[in-house]
Formats: C-alpha cells, structure tokens, sequence
C-alpha cells in the first residue's frame, strides 16, 4: 500500500471503522512515516475540534409545530362530529328513558350523517391525496405556461368543464400550468399556482363533494383546503401556504370570476 | 369506518414516537444540503411527509438512517427540478474528481503548518458549506449526523468503499480551506473568541 491508500485508511481509523487487523497494519506505516503521522495528528485535531463546535441544528419551533401538523390525523372532523353528537345526545336523551323505536331512529340518523359525511371526506381526502401526488417529480403540470391563454384551452376535450384560468401574477401568486387529474375516477381539472415555494393546486369540476354556501375552509394532514360552490362548479384548493394567504388567494379566485368584477 | 380511523390515528402515533425524534437530525442535513434556512424547512416537511406515506412498507434500517435517506432525495429532487446539472450525486463526475485532484493539495507543509488554526462554530460551518457535493454530504451524515460508514452508505446508495473515498476527500478540502481561512478575529471579552484550543 502507498501512502495515497493509507491516507483513506487513516480516516476509518479516526472513525473508528477500521478491524483490528487494519488498524494495526495503518499504525505500523503511521510509525514508520512523518507524513502520514502528521496528517493522522492533523485530522484528528480536525474532527475533535469539529465535534467540540456547535455544528448540530436544532429544528425552530415553528417547524416543529408544522411537521407535528402534518403527523396528526385529520381529528378536525372528528372532533366536530363528536362535538355535535354529544350534546344533541344529552338534550334528546337527557332525563329520558330512551325507547328502541327512539333510538332505532336516531341510530338510522346517525348512518345517513355518517354517510354524507365520509362521502364528502372521500372527496376531500381525494383532493389532498391529489395534491401530495402533484408535487412529486414530473407529476406537477401536462402544460406548463403561465400564460392564462395557453392553459384554458388546453383544457377543451379533456374535460367536460371549461375552468377558469386566471392571471394573479400581479397579486404574486404565478401561474405554473394546468393538469388533469382524477379524483373519484372523475376527470378534474387542476390548475397550478405558486407563491414563493408554496404549490397551490385549484381543483375544478362540475361536481366534486356537495354544494356550499360559503366556502368551507379546513387542514387535512397539515395542508389547508377551501372549497367552494359558484355558478354550477365546485372549486376545491389546496396548498401548504399559511391559511390566511391561502384564504386570500381565495378571494382573488372568487373575486374574479364573479360577473360584476369581470375586468 | 371508526375502526379505520382509529387505525390511521394508531399508524400517526407509531410513525411520531418512531420519526419526531430525529427532526434536528434531518433538519441539520437539510439545512447543509439546501444551505438556506427556507429551502431546509420546506425540505423537512415534504421528509416527513413522504416517510409517513412509506412507513408501512418501512422495514429498516435504523429509523434515523431512512429518515435521513428520504430527506437526501426530497433535496436530489429539488435540485434536478432547478437544474439537471445540480443534481448531488453524479457518479461518473464524482470518480473524475477524484482522479483528477490530487488527494493532498496542499505543497508539503512544514510541521507547524500541519497543526490545525482555531476556528469558530460559524467558520467551520460555513467552510463545511462551501464543500462541493458528494463530499458535503458525506461529512455532514458523518460528523453531524454521527452515522456510521454503513449507514451513510445506505443513504448514500454508493458502497462503504466509495463513502471512505469520499471522506477522505472531504476531509483533505476541509482542511486545505480551513487552514487558509484567515481565523476569525477574536474580540475580546465576546462569546465568539471563545475558539477552539487544540
């Protein structure tokens, strides 16, 4: 072995890496030559002063916060429905001695609530699952442009719905392009913004979860999603960006496509 | 459809204990791949994850070494969206580096130029930063991630021989710079000239 080789050794010898058999064969040369000694010395002075030095990060707390979010189930649901369970519980049965036929009624109450409830989820959890599929690699965008002009009709003949497409630049979310998605094994129309490195995806259909009134606005594992009916179309959006740029992101959207605003 | 979901509630719970401990871990290797503090976070978060989605078929290694593999890739793929030529491991460029430099830059030093100049946290930080990719990454899973060299060879993907070479590599141009680095001035009575003696 020349000393090149020995030097790589000298490493797994700091490191602790080498076997008995090795480290002795490395310590034989080390003693027999100044240079490979001095470099050994000099790497060592190296990684002691190294692990003595504050190297480590230690993850913010804001970061903790958000990645304990995004590991805790979606109880936002949960919680309502326990929320609105146990009351209406104890006001219908409070004091009462419940009869079968009652809570035969109320039990069948229950399943149709569950029902709707997880049809609705399915979709919702459709549109987050959808979202986490975009931003792996490649999946993002079938036309990437952001020019608005290019994207809408891309979109004719693949599905059954003419989206809107609208240029916010100048509010400073970008335009990326659009994609076709599928959800529920519906074909839906994605349209993809971005402010700084946060993704928003805008899903649109004709029918997509049921119809609001207002916009329905929730965190599924830690992204948060608006949804929304207007003019016959359910829009469904999500990102990673803080709820309150995300909710004025929203109002952007619905701003421009109500007629009266139209520029 | 309860059960179900006391199930997804029982597989977040046992992906926490077993994940969120690691989380200054894999923030340190995010923050010395993507170098900015940002692009370290958004980097964390899309780890955990996508190791959320993969812990059911998550059979080992040691949980820290796979966390800080699907980290490594969330960053690769980062880099091979903003440039194809950024991407961190380039096997065919990593062995003509190595062939084409010389293991030991530096002209033969005299010994007390041997001897290693004190630096500061914020120095050495910064020159293990400066560090060209493979070799970055090997010092970092090695030195701040404290794993050993068949770990960082899993989460390298590249055999324990290679992880040696890149070491050593790393190490040489670590030290070449910190030698060269003019030591950060001291000022007298501060926390940073509080160096380190050797």
């Amino acid at each position: 072995m020349n000393c090149a080789e020995f030097e790589v050794l000298l490493h797994a010898l700091i490191d602790g890496e080498l076997d008995a058999g090795h480290a002795r064969e490395v310590e034989a040369h080390v003693a027999s030559c100044s240079a490979c000694a001095e470099k050994l010395t000099s790497f060592r002075a190296m990684r002691e002063a190294m692990s003595g030095a504050a190297l480590k990060e230690v993850a913010p707390a804001h970061l903790r916060n958000q990645v304990e979010a995004l590991l805790t189930p979606p109880t936002a649901r949960v919680v309502s429905m326990r929320s609105f369970f146990k009351p209406t519980r104890r006001s219908f049965f409070g004091g009462f001695a419940v009869g079968s036929a009652l809570s035969a009624a109320v039990a069948a109450s229950l399943v149709l609530t569950v029902i709707r409830g997880d049809q609705e989820q399915a979709v919702a959890d459709g549109i987050v699952s959808a979202h986490i599929r975009s931003l792996q690699a490649g999946h993002l965008m079938d036309v990437a442009t952001s020019d608005q002009h290019t994207v809408k009709p891309w979109f004719n003949g693949r599905v059954d719905v003419a989206p809107p497409v609208i240029d916010l630049t100048a509010e400073s979310f970008t335009l990326l392009g659009g994609r076709l998605d599928y959800i529920d094994n519906e074909p839906v129309a994605a349209i993809v913004y971005q402010r700084r490195k946060h993704v928003i995806n805008l899903f649109v259909a004709q029918r997509l979860g049921g119809k609001h009134a207002g916009t329905v606005a929730e965190s599924i594992q830690g992204y948060n999603v608006r949804h929304w009916s207007l003019g016959g179309l359910d829009f469904w959006v999500v990102s990673d960006l803080v709820g309150d740029e995300l909710d004025e992101f929203v109002q952007k959207i619905a701003g421009a496509l109500r007629p009266s605003s139209t520029s | 459809m309860a059960n179900d979901a006391v199930a997804e509630q029982e597989r977040m719970r046992r992906f926490r204990d077993a994940a969120l401990p690691h989380l200054d871990e894999v923030y340190t290797l995010a923050r010395y791949l993507m170098r900015n503090t940002n692009d370290a976070e958004d980097a964390v978060q899309e780890c955990y994850l996508r190791a959320l989605r993969h812990f059911d078929s998550y059979r080992g290694p040691a949980m820290k070494p796979w966390l800080l593999a699907i980290l490594r890739n969330v960053c690769n793929t980062e880099f091979a969206r903003r440039s194809r030529r950024e991407v961190l491991t380039d096997y065919a460029q990593d062995e003509l580096v190595t062939e084409e430099m010389p293991m030991w830059q530096e002209p033969q030093a005299s010994p007390e130029k041997m001897m290693l100049q004190q630096q500061d946290s914020a120095t050495i930080r910064r020159l293990v930063e400066e560090l060209p990719e493979p070799f970055r990454e090997a010092i970092v899973l090695r030195e701040m991630n404290d794993l050993s060299y068949k770990e960082i060879a899993e989460v390298a993907g590249v055999p324990v021989g290679t992880v040696m070479s890149r070491l050593a590599r790393a190490r040489a141009m670590l030290r070449s710079a910190w030698n060269t680095t003019e030591t950060a001035t001291a000022r007298p009575g501060s926390a940073a000239a509080s160096g380190i003696a050797l």
